[in-house]
């Protein structure tokens, strides 16, 4: 827990990074984590998954997985990973201002 | 008449249908319970299998034999859920009038999803141990393979068992070296998470043992494709993991009747589950438990168990009108085979992840994230448990369903 300057805004952010209040969240902020994760700029299919990672997350209360992006997203997994590398479920959750996907348990 | 229907026969819908019948006589209930087949599997013992601690028919009993009588049953494969309409479509044509739903139908593995894993190579050099056919042939590849490169690979989570996967890579350890070949087999762990394991602290334990058993850990390594011609494993990130020998632990999801059935499942055909009251969202009178369920918390037997108790008490209420006075708390006990005839056992909930300490007492005697001798003799018994206690519904003693903070070192 602490907080970060983000775009000019004090936000409360998790041990891993994660921004805590959902509602903390506008889209300067997201280039701003962006850019601190080495993604410089976002393209429409970057802020398509963001938008559908904040509304998917509004709807059910829970980070939605890789699988699920894929599935619902309308951007494939191989695009996924060219757009967020590594973990584009967390990567994304992370930039779209939601918790980090519990990956389960 | 109440009319309670219950899909799938395994560990968590034959413990309510036991549970229930002890409370109504067949009077006031009639209860029903749907399945495929007669084979019930305790799925814990197919980890034992391929090093030839279990043979097959010591973990497979008939359904029927687990089920009190005067519960109705039908084999049959479901063909889907009309909530609005309170029935069950069954694939031989019958359709099923309910008062209550119970829908516990577990998780499958689903290989054919991953790019490669049928194809070539499949059951060959290519393995799973999660069916029991799978775990048979890998018995039979493992008595007769002469060292390499061993890789086990979970393609993604949700699996069952979470922790089943790291326990196969301890006991491939202690079992090479049993045979006397350890020195010749390269054993590879790769895994989509960030470390051994999800929850912080037993992860950071689970990464030491695998260390010091020498065994590769490979995080976030995310399988695109797996390619038995070649022997490798492709991730989207371009990452390969040669192998010589693969055992997958392929992407899990709910059965595909759930996809027919309008507005019961998630994206991976689980049903969406309210995680304290176990009633399905799409329906009042619709429950889930077990593996078939979205619950934060691991897809395990024990999980099942502890959650039974919860839903009978909530199936009671809901049948008086009363709202539901029962909350799961994600209860999970899992014991964690490492080999050597020892073991570790890890207890949490949705809210405390794995701690050090005893179990189930202050002064134990189990001890937790620790490696003994006790624990492993815990596992074992774990099977005469399961049909003894768990399938018959009867409480286990000394352990509430509700995780207790008793014994745990909380700082
Ligand atoms: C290798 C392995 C090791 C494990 N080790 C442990 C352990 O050490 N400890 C632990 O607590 N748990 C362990 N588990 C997990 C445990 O076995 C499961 O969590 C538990 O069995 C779940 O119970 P369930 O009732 O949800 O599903 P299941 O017991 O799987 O029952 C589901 C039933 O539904 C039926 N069914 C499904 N779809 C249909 C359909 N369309 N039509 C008709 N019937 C259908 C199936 O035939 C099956 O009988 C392990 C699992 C595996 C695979």
């Amino acid at each position: 827990m602490g907080l970060k300057e983000y775009a000019g805004k004090q936000i409360e952010i998790d041990d891993d990074g994660f921004v805590v209040n959902v509602s903390d969240w506008n889209e300067e902020i997201a280039k701003a984590i962006a850019a601190e994760n080495s993604l410089t700029n976002l393209n429409a299919q970057h802020w398509q998954v963001i938008n559908f990672m904040r509304k998917k997350f509004t709807e059910d209360g829970d980070t939605p997985s890789v699988r699920a992006l894929g599935k619902l997203s309308g951007v494939s997994i191989k695009e996924l990973y060219e757009l967020f590398p590594k973990g584009p479920a967390k990567l994304a959750a992370k930039i779209a201002g939601v918790p980090k996907p519990r990956g389960c348990i | 008449m109440k009319k309670v229907l219950i899909l799938g026969g395994g560990t968590g819908g034959t413990n309510i249908a036991n549970h229930l019948r002890k409370l109504h006589n067949t009077k006031e209930m009639t209860i029903t319970v749907v399945d495929r087949d007669d084979v019930h599997i305790y799925q814990p013992g197919l980890l034992f299998i391929p090093f030839g601690i279990y043979k097959p028919e010591e973990i497979v009993r008939p359904r029927l034999k687990q089920l009190s009588s005067n519960i109705n049953h039908i084999f049959s494969e479901i063909d889907r859920v009309e909530h609005s309409a309170n029935q069950v479509h069954l694939k031989d044509g019958q359709i099923l009038d309910y008062d209550l739903l119970v829908i516990a139908t577990g998780a499958e593995i689903l290989p054919e999803e991953t790019e490669g894993l049928t194809g070539t190579g499949w059951q060959k050099n290519m393995f799973d141990f999660y069916t029991l056919e799978g775990a048979k042939n890998l018995a039979q590849k493992l008595g007769t393979w002469q060292g390499g490169r061993l890789v086990i690979n979970v393609v993604d989570m949700p699996i069952k068992c979470p922790v089943a996967p790291l326990e196969f890579a301890f006991l491939a350890d202690w079992y090479f070296h049993k045979r006397g070949i350890r020195d010749k087999v390269e054993i590879i762990y790769a895994t989509p998470l960030d470390g051994a394991f999800t929850k912080p602290m037993a992860s950071k334990f689970l990464q030491n043992l695998l260390s010091q058993k020498n065994i590769i850990l490979e995080t976030e390594f995310n399988t695109a494709t797996a390619d038995g011609k070649n022997s490798k494993l492709v991730a989207y990130d371009e990452r390969e993991i040669p192998f010589d020998l693969l055992v997958s632990i392929p992407i899990h999801g709910g059965s595909s009747y759930i996809e027919k059935s309008p507005g019961l499942g998630d994206e991976l055909n689980f049903v969406i589950t309210d995680k304290n009251t176990l009633q399905a969202k799409c329906a009042a009178n619709i429950f889930a438990i077990g593996d078939v369920t979205t619950l934060p918390t691991s897809k395990a037997g024990s999980v099942t168990h502890f959650a039974a108790e919860v839903l009978v008490e909530n199936i009671l209420a809901w049948f008086k009108g009363e709202e539901l006075p029962a909350h799961f708390d994600g209860h999970a006990n899992c014991f964690i085979e490492t080999g050597f005839k020892r073991a570790l056992l890890i207890d949490f909930n949705y809210e405390t992840e794995p701690l050090p300490g005893h179990f189930p007492f202050a002064f134990g005697p189990m001890a937790l994230l620790k490696e003994t001798r006790l624990n492993h003799l815990g596992k074992m018994m774990f099977s005469w448990l399961y049909w003894n206690f768990l399938l018959p519904a009867r409480p286990l003693p000394g352990i509430p369903s509700k995780m207790s903070l008793k014994g745990k070192k909380t700082s």
